[in-house]
């Protein structure tokens, strides 16, 4: 299967320049549900409401209002946020090139692979080749769909990846939480947690995990489409609650070393 | 028992409360994210999820909030006389306006027809996974691989689970290790990697490896045979652009720096100005359409005491610390010679201080 590139661009980094084209790397298995209504089982719509008269504004008539925390807002036309979006254009600029482990993982949205364009062959083979040497990720922002990107320059199974960054404004700051407290920590729980982890130790594995849910889903669905009803599965039993923590970790520690 | 019970159906509710079945493609769920602000009435945020998170034994009741903003421009939607405008489902059969309870999920077949699933028909396929995140495996925190991340959220301790909670948190951090898990939430199984920061857990859903496609697939050829030339002039420019961490602008989003400041300049002109802050706050009515505060909620289960270990001379230490900025939490660390401070930001520190028995 060969896909579809849903951009072309040049990739810039100093003076050097790489043509791709970007690809999704992502396939949607999900299984998609629609809302309906619950009485008459009939798709159901979103639309806008003005609360006060109840009145239906059809969406693309609604206008947009920016409004800050002090209670002042203001009314931003159409024409004024068209002229907003950024100028089209072919390149993804690499900012920097940051040590692997420097962006919080909560910036990672989608990865897209890069692939060479034409005459970027080379150019294209040579990337992948330094991006391994330097063991570095690169910031990378461009123009794609009207809408600025930032992403991250890396590698997937040798080839060069771009992973889609969430802005700041996106993510939640930890720096205003603050963590749960008590006293001291007992020095032989840590102990006997790291010794509990070390035992249940593995390497990272994503592909020995399979969605076999998603398969309970579809067969359930199958069963009621073909008339039968949904079979109730019994409750789980639920695990014990130890109250003393260290015998709980304990007795964990005893359980693994037997199993392990 | 019965607590328990409570529990888990607080749960299916909220789960009921909040699905809106993802919309079908990319930029429709940009829109809903976008739209978030004005979405029914407000609520206050309740966990996405609660169940439990067991390491051997140990099992913690846990409740799981979202680590991301939905939105990343907060513009409101209004008509065109300035009033703002609420999101609504409607029937299009019969054109009610619907509450969630109207709502019901369905499966579209191929003729078109709906088979209609209950959220406890969804929880009761799974019933263990629903409610249990198991952590049989611990990673190298390095080893998990960014293009499987699909989004983080924050986990807080529920009565009884903050000793466990902390004991785990701190265990993780100090050994650079994830957990990892299956679990299921809202109808969905996520594969998640627990993480430990400033003696917060937070949960990263990944996706499957079935979800992921291979270079191959794509018609990718794996690339060969580089010359030496044109990787030493790459590796030169990759030298030229290293830094040891992001500037913080580039970081923003351009396009909400842009709409900010036209609109503060239209402010300052008083053009289409649909509403102004009154003089003095403390008059204004509690906004009642304002989005429900998660950040407070956060705040609130999080920055909690174990109730047997907070002898009450503590209490004014701790409330010094949530107001306290980084700058004065070093001063204090430096003081107490806390090790690895430097790179600590404010809430690794506090948590360091805390630790150290302050």
């Amino acid at each position: 299967m060969s896909a579809r590139a849903i951009f072309k661009g040049v990739l810039r980094l100093a003076d050097e320049k790489v043509p791709v084209k970007l690809y999704s790397a992502v396939t949607d298995r999900t299984v998609r549900f629609r809302l309906l209504h619950r009485r008459d089982k009939a798709p159901v719509e979103q639309i806008l409401v003005n609360p006060e008269s109840g009145k239906i504004v059809a969406y693309k008539e609604a206008q947009r209002a920016w409004a800050n925390d002090e209670g002042d807002m203001v009314l931003l036309r159409k024409d004024e946020l068209d002229n907003l979006k950024p100028q089209k254009s072919r390149d993804l600029t690499v900012q920097c090139f940051l040590p692997a482990g420097a962006l919080d993982h909560r910036r990672y949205d989608r990865p897209y692979y890069l692939g060479p364009d034409d005459g970027g062959d080379a150019a294209w083979r040579a990337l992948a080749a330094a991006l391994a040497r330097s063991g570095r990720e690169g910031l990378v922002s461009w123009v794609m769909r009207d809408k600025h990107y930032l992403g991250a320059l890396r590698l997937h199974q040798s080839v060069p990846m771009l992973v889609t960054l969430r802005y700041s404004e996106e993510i939640i700051s930890q720096d205003a939480l603050t963590p749960p407290i008590g006293r001291a920590l007992d020095a032989r729980e840590l102990k006997m947690a790291a010794q509990l982890m070390d035992m249940l130790a593995a390497p990272f594995d994503p592909a020995q995990y399979q969605d076999d849910y998603r398969e309970s889903v579809l067969a359930m669905l199958r069963r009621k489409a073909g008339g039968g009803r949904a079979r109730k599965s019994m409750p789980a039993q639920r695990r014990r609650s130890e109250t003393d923590l260290a015998q709980a970790l304990q007795a964990s520690l005893e359980g693994a070393r037997r199993h392990g | 028992m019965a607590k328990r019970k409570a529990a888990s159906s607080k749960a299916r509710k909220t789960r009921k409360a909040r699905d809106k079945s993802a919309p079908k493609t990319r930029a429709a769920r940009q829109q809903a994210a976008n739209d978030n602000n004005d979405t029914g009435t407000p609520q206050r945020p309740r966990p996405f999820w609660s169940g439990t998170l067991s390491f051997g034994l140990v099992s913690l009741p846990v409740g799981l909030y979202p680590a991301h903003r939905g939105s990343a421009v907060s513009l409101r939607m209004v008509d065109e006389a300035g009033q703002r405008l609420r999101r609504r489902y409607r029937c299009s059969r019969d054109g009610k306006l619907l509450e969630r309870d109207d709502l019901i999920r369905g499966y579209e077949t191929e003729d078109g027809k709906y088979i209609t699933v209950e959220d406890e028909e969804l929880e009761a396929l799974a019933p263990k996974k629903s409610r249990e995140i198991d952590l049989r495996q611990f990673v190298e925190r390095d080893e998990l691989d960014p293009a499987y991340f699909l989004r983080g959220y924050f986990l807080t301790p529920e009565e009884g689970a903050i000793k466990a909670y902390r004991l785990l948190a701190r265990a993780m951090e100090e050994a650079d290790r994830a957990g990892i898990a299956t679990f299921v939430m809202r109808g969905h199984e996520y594969v998640i990697a627990i993480v430990a920061e400033g003696g917060i857990l937070r949960a990263e859903t990944l996706r499957f490896a079935d979800t992921l496609r291979n270079p191959g697939d794509i018609g990718l050829p794996s690339p060969e045979k580089p010359r030496a030339k044109d990787i030493q002039r790459l590796q030169g420019a990759i030298k030229t652009l290293r830094a040891e961490a992001p500037d913080d602008a580039p970081l923003h989003n351009p396009n909400i720096t842009a709409i900010e400041s036209l609109a503060r300049e239209k402010l300052k002109k008083n053009r289409d100005v649909l509403q102004t802050a009154p003089d003095d706050p403390s008059d204004e009515e509690e906004p009642g359409e304002a989005p429900p505060d998660l950040m407070a909620i956060l705040k609130q289960s999080l920055a909690v005491t174990e109730p047997d270990s907070a002898p009450a001379s503590t209490a004014p230490a701790r409330e010094n610390y949530a107001n306290a900025t980084r700058a004065h939490l070093y001063a204090l660390a430096q003081e107490r010679n806390l090790a690895g401070r430097s790179k600590m930001n404010r809430a690794e520190l506090i948590a360091a201080l805390h630790n150290a028995g302050h």
